[in-house]
């Protein structure tokens, strides 16, 4: 691809695709999350902020003695969004293949097209929240079996992400680190070598940083090392200002996008001068050892 | 009237004889929206709720989404 050139002063950016997972297609590449949010109204201003065109949701009882209490699905458009249903807090993979069902039923019954996914958790230990991933393995086996597209929440381990792939995932989605912790991204490397493993002949294949996320350069961070898009909750639930939150996250995923379409210089060990050494009036203290 | 217990959510539920799912709802004050429902680990689509006639001891199992990332 040629260089972009500004015909005007128009805002450049380069041209990009929407986030292609299994059948489905996003226009924005942040995912966010509907929990722990102060109430209602913050979150449905919230997620409209962020720009996000699709919204995880998790699948709990009916509270028997408040049933025409409030609804989550009284305060998202359900026509206007695609709903990603987890199967958060689920530790084996029979569990979250039950749960995966029960969610597919109430998103069908909404006609809403996020029957046909889900976002696969199983989980392994409870104080990190890390996943296991013999179970992860396990679910995502019988979950493709039943005809999901299945994203995987799986840890920042390159060969677990590339089984997961193997096994069927729709995609896989690496945590940046621990769930609600807010740490950022751990390890970029892995990351960097689960993009390079997952994509490697398959470009298109979907890697999704979810987890851990705590601002909005962690969001950049993950974009700009070439991830798909980015899955976050906490972070903007539990700023200070969740709705500015809300919003700096969206500008982090499209400025991390572009960045990364548009190629950063490599990482020097010496300085490289910006302006021209020609001409310049200064006498030099040392023998001249520019690195070319 | 015949009486027959069921398990919803864990707890026990009376009703009578030869109820459906759809009717043991309005019963205990769930309006069927966004839910799914199990009875003995089993999913009965909500098109099958009116006809499905429940039974003594039936574990039922009602969900809906609430809030999660």
């Amino acid at each position: 691809m040629g260089t972009v050139v500004a015909n005007d002063l128009d805002v450049v950016a380069m041209d990009d695709n929407p986030l292609k997972i299994g059948p489905f297609e996003l226009n924005s590449r942040l995912i966010v999350g509907s929990g722990r949010y102060e109430n209602a109204t913050m979150m449905r201003q919230a997620l409209d902020l962020s720009g996000s065109d699709c919204i995880t949701v998790a699948i709990r009882r009916e509270r028997l003695h408040d049933a025409y209490g409030d609804n989550l699905l009284d305060h998202i458009d359900s026509d206007q969004t695609i709903l990603l249903p987890n199967t958060a807090g689920c530790y084996s993979a029979n569990d979250a293949v039950r749960v995966a069902h029960l969610g597919r039923e109430i998103l069908r019954a909404l006609g809403n097209p996020g029957a046909d996914w889900v976002k696969l958790e199983c989980l392994g230990d409870s104080r990190t929240l890390l996943p296991d991933p013999i179970s992860t393995l396990e679910a995502t086996k019988q979950l493709v079996a039943d005809g999901f597209y299945v994203l995987c929440y799986t840890t920042d381990d390159p060969v677990t992400a590339r089984r997961l792939k193997q096994a069927g995932a729709a995609a896989v989605m690496p945590a940046g680190s621990p769930i609600g912790s807010g740490q950022g991204i751990l390890n970029p490397n892995n990351i960097r070598i689960i993009l390079e493993y997952l994509k490697n002949e398959d470009p298109e294949y979907p890697v999704i940083v979810d987890a851990g996320i705590g601002t909005a350069s962690d969001v950049a961070q993950a974009m700009e090392l070439g991830a798909d898009g980015v899955l976050l909750n906490t972070a903007i639930a539990h700023a200070r200002q969740p709705l500015v939150m809300a919003t700096a996250m969206r500008h982090a995923t499209l400025a991390g996008r572009q960045a990364f379409l548009a190629g950063r210089i490599p990482k020097r060990l010496y300085a490289a001068a910006s302006s021209p050494l020609e001409g310049v009036i200064a006498t030099h203290p040392f023998p001249r050892n520019e690195t070319k | 009237m015949a009486i027959l217990i069921v398990q919803v959510n864990e707890q026990a539920v009376e009703t009578t004889l030869g109820i459906t799912i759809l009717d043991l709802l309005q019963q205990i004050d769930i309006t069927a929206r966004h839910i799914a429902v199990e009875v003995n680990l089993n999913i009965v689509p909500f098109e099958d709720h009116g006809d499905t006639i429940l039974h003594d001891g039936d574990q039922l199992e009602v969900v809906t989404l609430v809030g999660g990332g």
